[in-house]
């Protein structure tokens, strides 16, 4: 079980956190017109990658926030976690 | 019953208390401090069972966590429970066990033929013998294997038995309380560290429990006992025996599973059998020990023989000779401490060891004592079915290729040690990259990943005096950086006797013309033939041969064959064995009961209940309950002998002619606060929001960015900037979700706050043409009309004291509003709307009605937004703006939602108005088509009319809109029915809608 820290409440078990996904991914903004390619690729299109990779995790049995987490998916190493609106440099 | 093999004096047994157990069916008597094995063995039982595959007699091997044999069907107080190790289990008055993988007993088996048919039986037998005929499989090759080889029987019962869950942080986990692990706790429990400190045996100690070596003047044994002491009384340390350390998981968590209960009859009041310990520690020191491995020989499972180990071990804990007549079989010194043990309690044993030329003082010691050792000797076979009767030995060359003259030997025991073998398990689950430590033939722990620390024999390292100063040291440098104590401890002074080179010597060679089995895998069967045969095959990855010999899968992972199995790969391959490489550790490092596992989370437990707070009321009222996610709702009130289609009915058909009353309260609901309110669900619905008026409600259609619908509800303005949320039950917590996401992520402009309210309001809908009338005299100060009230519209009330919120909104398509209070005076509310009601013929309904009358309606549900279709097959898109943008808009342009023969919602009534169509039936053109007959679409709900008193149904059909008037079948292969069916329209009653605006 992962142990994340949460920039709201501090280290919290997994159990607490429901995942959201690749953190990277931007929603097209409104009543842009947006080609079928660039649609596709915000909806459906990841890179799964292997190695450090920014996602979203939802502190969802503690603060309700979403985070952003920088984790290791093939080691599970957590190198950094932000808030909803911090940049990541 | 005499313990005949029990010695007088000696072993930490307690011999003031005797208890009685049965085994196979026989009374024997034991000690309190035994384990069933120890109590065996004192009364020489070696037959314990039978080996999976050849069904060839078995006996003990081990004393602990690495036996391979003694795997028992354990009886304990009504109860019964399989794969339990003898070598585990700790005696207890009345324990009842029996053997397994036997039948039909131990003594006469009928699956030993397998061992005179070995032909059929080499590596890979499961694949090629028995997968043809296929149809062999199920009827006769299973049905045979699980009688003849099953590793015990599970109980069928309900396990009456608790077990429990418990979540820990500590900064130091020891997991092991031999030398190192007590040094290691010791020095960190003295700077303060909350400290851990688990044995899965009921003694701590470990190796000081059998090794014969003096610290600071005591005994190892001893000094074990006092630091364990000292350690009890500080507040900061918990002490754990029983308790078993078997998975290493991500960022430093470790579960461990206590046995509270296993060593008494039956379990305490209050008790857990089991403890389930989540550990997430700062540091893990593993101080888990090393396991003896054997030396491969002909028939070396033969019962009698055992590691030269667990000899001393029964011998020294226990009092037991494991025989009278022991040969030691060893390639180091650590057999010779076997036999100075056995000559010490007047047993005369003899030394084979495959060494020239040894020396050292253990040596010296066991010449002093006159122990009969020959140098350069091994076992070739051991002699005798059921039990050791003698042994074939001879002298082996230098370059151990070639044998001597083969004399055969008395004998009544086979002690065997091949050097010891590090367990590494933990260290590998943690990530822990392992290498080949060349000078012990084994691996060890190398590079940490995680902050884990691994040190005495578990690391290599058997000296105890270098095990003792790292520990002590270690302790004090990891609790230091925590705690920032610095106590300093003086290490204490260690005797121990220095032991020689152990020999790279792991398998006898065959003899000439001598095909005798030579196992490596006790537990699976497996010899070195299988593995070669594999080899042969073209196997090479180990993890290959493992799966294909199945070397190492069985229940006790390989603890005592995987090292050997990798001996004979790199030897075959002539490659290192470092490059053969080990298989994968994963957890658990030791069988784990599923009842642990599972804790508390069973039967009603297995997930939160919630109630209405109405939900005494219904009780009372014969409400019969049905699961609606995790919540109980009424799904009818039983009159009588009603059942659910005659009780649903009445209900329903009481809404439509009189009025009824319905328990809402578990609809999602949701506070929407802020300027921006708005402006959020006008982004968040497909329909426009920006011109709601204050005290209005309006119905919504969410939809996720791939278009497909997610949820639906309606919405209502209370104020300015203050929306009341609805969502269906199921999708409360994901829609909660969905808006944080899009205010924290998306549009952090956005000035809006939400926030569950659903445990705050307690919902009734009262529904029918009498309505109305009804909630005029439950708010006789409020102008309720059509004008004062109009459909959609909202309004603040006071029921009898209580402040109220009325929405005219319906669900069923009849006139209907909808009541909430504060959830306290939810009960107050429900029982006010029945005794007014009474004059209007109010009954209450449940969700079967409440099913029943929206279908009629063709009002959309769960079962037709199912996460598959979009708003325009549920006949929604009329909701969908083409003004404005909105989530998921932009993927309703994809070509599949937009085709001209896109699916959509009807309605489909049986031709001969008698049968009802099972959900989920498929509806196809012709019934006599050859399968797979096209689908067309399928039936999403369905309910028996209560206005037309005929069955009626939702479908989601291929071209729906073109398909009115079409004549289909629904086909249900599982309830074998093929229904004749007309398509109609969904709006099967009041289609233009009057009635809710009446
Ligand atoms: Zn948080």
């Amino acid at each position: 079980m992962l142990y994340i820290n949460c920039p709201h409440c501090g280290m919290r078990s997994q159990n607490e956190f429901s995942y959201g996904g690749d953190a990277s991914v931007k929603r097209p903004e409104l009543n842009k017109e947006v080609s079928d390619q660039e649609w596709d690729n915000f909806v459906y299109n990841r890179k799964s990658l292997r190695g450090k990779h920014l996602e979203l995790w939802q502190h969802i049995s503690g603060c309700r926030q979403w985070i952003k987490v920088e984790r290791d998916t093939a080691t599970h190493e957590i190198f950094r976690t932000f808030k909803a609106d911090e940049e990541v440099a | 019953m005499t313990q005949a093999f029990r010695i007088e004096n000696g072993g930490l047994i307690n011999k003031d208390k005797k208890l009685s157990f049965k085994f196979n069916g026989k009374t024997y008597l034991g000690y309190e401090g035994d384990t069933l094995a120890s109590a065996l063995l004192a009364n020489g039982v070696h037959l314990v069972g039978r080996s999976f595959k050849y069904h060839r007699p078995r006996g003990f091997f081990g004393a602990g966590v690495d036996e391979p044999y003694a795997v028992v069907q354990l009886y304990r107080n009504g109860e019964t429970e399989p794969n339990i190790k003898a070598t585990e289990q700790e005696l207890f008055e009345g324990l009842e066990a029996k053997s397994v993988n036997c039948w039909p007993s131990v003594n006469f088996d009928i699956g030993a033929i397998n061992n005179f048919l070995r032909i059929f039986l080499p590596a890979g037998f499961y694949y090629k013998t028995f997968m043809w005929p296929k149809s062999f499989w199920y009827r006769i090759y299973e049905p045979f294997i699980r009688k003849a080889a099953g590793l015990g029987v599970a109980s069928t019962k309900h396990d009456k038995e608790r077990y429990e869950h418990k979540y820990e942080y500590c900064d130091l986990l020891i997991a092991g309380s031999g030398p190192s692990g007590l040094a290691g706790a010791y020095a960190a429990a003295k700077n303060g560290a909350k400290v851990i400190l688990a044995e899965d045996k009921p003694r701590f100690g470990g190796s000081l429990l059998t090794s014969d070596v003096t610290i600071g003047n005591q005994s190892g044994k001893d000094w074990a006992e006092g630091i364990i002491a000292e350690l009890k009384t500080m507040p900061n340390v918990v002490v754990k025996n029983r308790s078993q350390i078997f998975g290493y998981y991500d960022h430093n968590m470790l579960v461990m599973s206590e046995k509270v209960s296993d060593h008494l009859p039956s379990t305490k009041k209050y008790h857990p059998n089991k403890r389930l310990w989540y550990i997430r520690a700062k540091e893990v020191l593993i101080s888990s020990g090393s396991i003896e491995r054997p030396i491969v020989f002909g028939n070396n499972d033969t019962p009698g023989v055992m590691l030269s180990s667990a000899a001393k071990e029964y011998l020294k804990v226990y009092g037991v000779l494991v025989g009278r007549k022991p040969l030691v079989f060893t390639n180091n010194d650590s057999g010779y401490e076997t036999a100075i043990e056995f000559k010490k309690h007047g047993v005369d044993p003899v030394v084979l060891d495959s060494r020239k030329n040894p020396e050292s003082e253990i040596i010296d010691e066991a010449k002093n004592l006159g122990i009969n050792i020959k140098n350069s000797y091994v076992v070739v076979a051991a002699q005798g079915y059921k039990k050791v009767k003698s042994a074939d030995i001879a002298s082996i060359s230098e370059d151990k290729k070639l044998l001597g003259k083969i004399e055969n030997i008395q004998c009544d025991c086979i002690c065997v040690s091949g050097f010891w073998t590090p367990t590494i398990h933990l260290a590998s689950q943690s990530g822990n990259k392992t290498k080949f430590k060349e000078e012990i033939d084994a691996f060890v722990p190398g590079q940490s990943k995680q902050n884990e620390i691994t040190l005495g024999a578990a690391s290599g390292v058997f000296s105890l005096e270098e095990t003792l100063k790292t520990s002590f040291t270690v302790g004090s440098e990891l609790s230091k950086k925590i705690t920032e104590n610095d106590n300093k401890i003086a290490i204490p002074n260690v005797v121990e006797k220095k032991s020689s080179q152990h020999d790279k010597f792991w398998c006898v060679p065959l003899p000439k013309g001598k095909n005798y089995k030579r196992f490596l895998d006790f537990q699976n069967d497996v010899a070195v033939s299988d593995v070669e045969i594999a080899l042969r095959e073209g196997y090479r990855s180990i993890e290959h041969v493992k799966r294909y010999t199945t070397l190492g899968m069985a229940t006790d992972q390989g603890k005592t064959s995987n090292l050997n199995g990798l001996q004979l790969v790199s030897e075959i391959e002539n490659k290192v064995v470092p490059a053969v490489g080990h298989t994968t550790f994963r957890p658990p490092y030791t069988p784990v009961s599923i009842g642990a596992i599972v804790g508390r989370e069973v039967g009603k437990h297995s997930k939160p209940t919630r109630k209405s707070p109405m939900h005494s009321w219904h009780e009372k009222n014969n409400a019969v309950f049905v699961d609606a996610g995790v919540w109980l709702r009424p799904r009818y009130y039983k009159r009588g002998n009603e059942n659910l289609f005659e009780g649903s009915k009445r209900e329903a058909k009481n809404v439509r002619t009189n009025v009824g009353v319905c328990d809402v309260t578990t609809l999602g609901k949701i506070d929407i606060k802020g300027p921006d309110a708005a402006e959020l669900l006008n982004r968040v619905y497909t329909n426009a929001w920006l011109k709601l008026p204050v005290g209005k409600a309006r119905y919504g259609v969410m939809l996720r960015e791939d278009g497909i619908v997610m949820d639906d509800g309606t919405t209502t303005r209370i104020s300015e900037n203050h929306y009341h949320m609805t969502t269906t039950t199921a999708q409360a917590a994901n829609v909660l979700s969905h808006l944080e996401y899009y205010l924290q992520l998306v549009w952090p402009e956005l000035n809006v706050n939400v926030v569950s309210t659903t445990e705050q309001w307690a919902g009734a809908a009262i529904a029918g043409p009498k309505s109305r009338d009804l909630l005029q005299k439950l708010f006789p100060n409020s102008d309720v009309s059509n004008e004062g009230l109009p459909f959609m519209g909202y309004m603040e009330g006071d029921l009898f004291g209580v402040k109220a919120r009325i929405y005219r909104i319906s669900f069923s398509g009849e006139l209907a509003y909808e009541v909430n209070v504060e959830s306290d005076y939810g009960n107050f509310m429900w029982e006010k709307i029945i005794e007014v009601g009474e004059e209007f013929n109010i009954q209450p309904y449940g969700t079967e009605a409440l099913s029943t009358l929206r279908i009629e309606m063709g009002h959309v549900a769960g079962s037709e937004l199912d996460g598959r279709t979009i708003p325009f097959d549920n006949a929604l898109e009329g909701l969908v703006s083409k003004k404005k943008d909105f989530i998921g808009k932009r993927s309703l342009q994809r070509s599949a939602f937009i085709a001209e023969d896109r699916q959509r919602i009807v309605g489909v009534v049986p031709l001969d108005k008698q049968t009802s169509i099972p959900e989920g039936s498929h509806l196809v053109k012709d019934d006599k088509a050859p399968l797979p007959n096209p689908k067309l679409g399928h039936i999403s709900a369905s309910c028996w009319s209560v206005e037309y008193d005929n069955p009626f149904s939702l479908a989601i059909l291929k071209d729906g809109k073109n398909m009115i008037g079409q004549k289909l079948f629904a086909m249900s292969p599982l309830k074998n029915k093929v229904i004749p069916v007309e398509i109609v329209s969904s709006h099967y009653v009041d289609p233009k809608g009057e009635r809710v605006r009446s």
